[in-house]
């Protein structure tokens, strides 16, 4: 058996809207790569708006989490809040200065400054 | 009632297991409880991390050990 914990104490969860434009295919590109890289580990909004008991837990006892929105119609944030659980750091693309679009051929430089956003997002808290 | 403790087994783990044991005892409530260690398994309550606990099906924790106050208050209904 490992002496490891599961579940380090500092890890973070990583929610998006991975919505059906390019700010929301941003947010869910910047969320697999802060993945790969280790900097936090993406969970699946889906399984808090469609009220799974284990997903929406899950979001309540975790620790450190960061949301991110690609536009200011909150869809992330709506989910989390009508399931109560609390929006610990917040990141809305479009306040970044990216223009939401249907263009989903995603820019590098502007999915590396998404995920700018989010470490300083959760540079500035606790949660 | 049916309890489950969710981890691959880890020190944390071990702990909430001993935890939901000594609640169980100290209630007198009739419940069998399972260590679930199978990483899949695990998978299918949608739980981010482990250990998480389980009551009759529903998730009542995740990624922390639980009190004992807090396992009694689960199975205490």
């Amino acid at each position: 058996m490992t002496q490891e914990c599961c579940t380090p104490g500092g890890n973070l969860m990583i929610l998006t809207c991975s919505g059906g434009s390019n700010v929301g295919q941003l947010s869910n590109q910047a969320a697999v790569e802060l993945t790969r890289e280790g900097f936090g580990k993406m969970f699946c909004l889906a399984g808090i708006g469609g009220r799974l008991k284990g997903f929406v837990q899950s979001a309540k006892d975790v620790p450190r989490m960061v949301v991110v929105d690609g536009c200011s119609l909150a869809c992330a944030k709506a989910c989390l809040d009508q399931a109560q659980v609390p929006v610990k750091n917040y990141v809305v693309l479009t306040d970044l200065g990216i223009e939401k679009n249907k263009d989903f051929d995603l820019k590098r430089e502007e999915i590396d400054r998404v995920k700018q956003a989010v470490k300083a997002a959760c540079a500035t808290s606790d949660g | 009632m049916e309890i489950k403790v969710l981890g691959p087994g880890c020190p944390k783990c071990h702990q909430t297991e001993k935890v939901v044991k000594e609640a169980v005892a100290e209630s007198g409530v009739d419940a069998k409880i399972d260590k679930v260690t199978n990483i899949l398994e695990i998978g299918e309550y949608g739980v981010f991390g482990t250990p998480a606990v389980v009551v009759d099906g529903e998730v009542k924790s995740v990624g922390k050990i639980p009190t004992k106050a807090e396992v009694l208050k689960w199975i205490q209904k």
